[in-house]
């Protein structure tokens, strides 16, 4: 599979990582090229050697998307640490590249909840982490 | 009216206060506190601090009874959302959002999101209407119709000089609507007669216009190729 991460904060870096590992094909697209350096971190080669891309550009920006390979993917990832310019850009995939399947990060629960209702993969690591102290703090059965 | 503005810089805030004049109800939101701080001493209770990409804050400025959702804050994607919600979510009639980079207008279009206006936009608009290329003025462009008015300088060259409109063969979804002569206007009859110097106004399907520059001004249509 060919697998776009735009994005490569902690999650997204880790996630790119661990799609290599499992055979994928990545790209990644971040605006800051020190974000490379996340990619190559914990590596015993660099993120090219390993046979990843990356590509430095906004994820607004058409061009920036292409030339990442928008066009040939298979699955879209939003991890970029923006609640809006992910929502924005899983769209984009979904309604003029047709990806097939897009996931986004929102951090904001109400607008997953939402735009899962309106077709979106969302994932809200808000909503975990809310659930998992709702958890922890819920008394023992006894 | 009730109309919510959504980002209280330059645009955001003097819109909120013509529409207040004019007697509509204006809710303008802001997320940055110090900039809401300074609204509030203005518009006092139609001012809201809040980030209006978050759907409780939009609830809380009464969405559900908005007439006019406007965004215009200096991020696009925020314009995007903000106008996407509003519309899908909460039924919101009108909607009008700013571009701040022209190179979003395909998003915006992608998503539904129209109007959307974009400032560098209009001003090139502007600029094509005070310095014209090859004598073509776009006047209007009605996206969701697919139609748009045009207004073309007739070139000494063209052919269309000496003949009757209902003689000229013009292309399929295109129509003279306008001749302009003598400083005014009129609306040409089918033995209205073309002639050098007139200005005409044409109504046309979006992508006409390279053909119908030829009729007019064929010189500017060979310059355009």
């Amino acid at each position: 599979m060919f697998v776009m991460i735009v994005g490569a904060g902690r999650v997204g870096s880790a996630v790119a990582k661990s799609a290599l590992a499992a055979g994928h094909e990545v790209s990644v697209l971040d605006e800051d090229p020190l974000s490379h350096e996340r990619l190559d971190a914990g590596q015993g080669r660099s993120w090219e050697d390993a046979e990843g891309q990356f590509t430095v550009g906004t994820a607004l920006e058409t061009d920036a998307l292409i030339q990442a390979g928008i066009e040939r993917a298979d699955v879209f990832i939003a991890s970029t640490d923006g609640d809006n310019t992910n929502l924005i850009i899983a769209q984009i995939a979904q309604k003029r590249f047709g990806v097939e399947k897009v996931i986004v990060r929102v951090m904001d629960p109400a607008r997953a909840n939402w735009y899962g209702e309106q077709g979106l993969d969302t994932i809200s690591p808000t909503k975990h982490a809310i659930e998992m102290f709702e958890r922890a703090l819920a008394p023992e059965p006894a | 009216m009730y109309a919510i503005v959504v980002g209280a810089g330059k645009v955001g805030r003097n819109l909120a206060r013509e529409l207040i004049v004019k007697g509509h109800e204006v809710t303008l939101i802001e997320s940055s506190r110090p900039r809401y701080l300074q609204i509030e001493e203005e518009f006092e209770h139609a001012a809201q601090y809040g980030d209006a990409t978050e759907l409780w804050v939009l609830e809380r400025a009464g969405i559900q009874r908005a007439d006019l959702v406007i965004a215009v804050t200096g991020d696009d994607e925020d314009n995007m959302l903000v106008c996407q919600v509003a519309k899908e979510k909460y039924l919101c009639d009108r909607i009008i959002a700013r571009v701040n980079n022209p190179r979003n207008h395909d998003h915006f279009r992608l998503l539904g999101i129209q109007p959307a206006v974009s400032a560098t936009d209009l001003i090139l608009r502007l600029i094509e209407h005070e310095v014209p290329r090859y004598g073509l003025v776009h006047l209007l462009a009605l996206e969701e119709e697919r139609l748009e008015i045009i207004e073309l300088e007739v070139s000494s060259d063209a052919p269309v000089i000496g003949r009757r409109v209902s003689d000229i063969d013009l292309p399929e979804g295109s129509l003279i609507i306008s001749v302009l002569r003598g400083g005014s206007g009129f609306v040409p009859k089918p033995d209205t007669v073309i002639e050098d110097g007139d200005e005409v106004l044409l109504v046309l399907d979006p992508g006409l216009e390279q053909s119908i520059t030829a009729f007019f001004a064929p010189d500017g249509s060979h310059a355009q190729s």
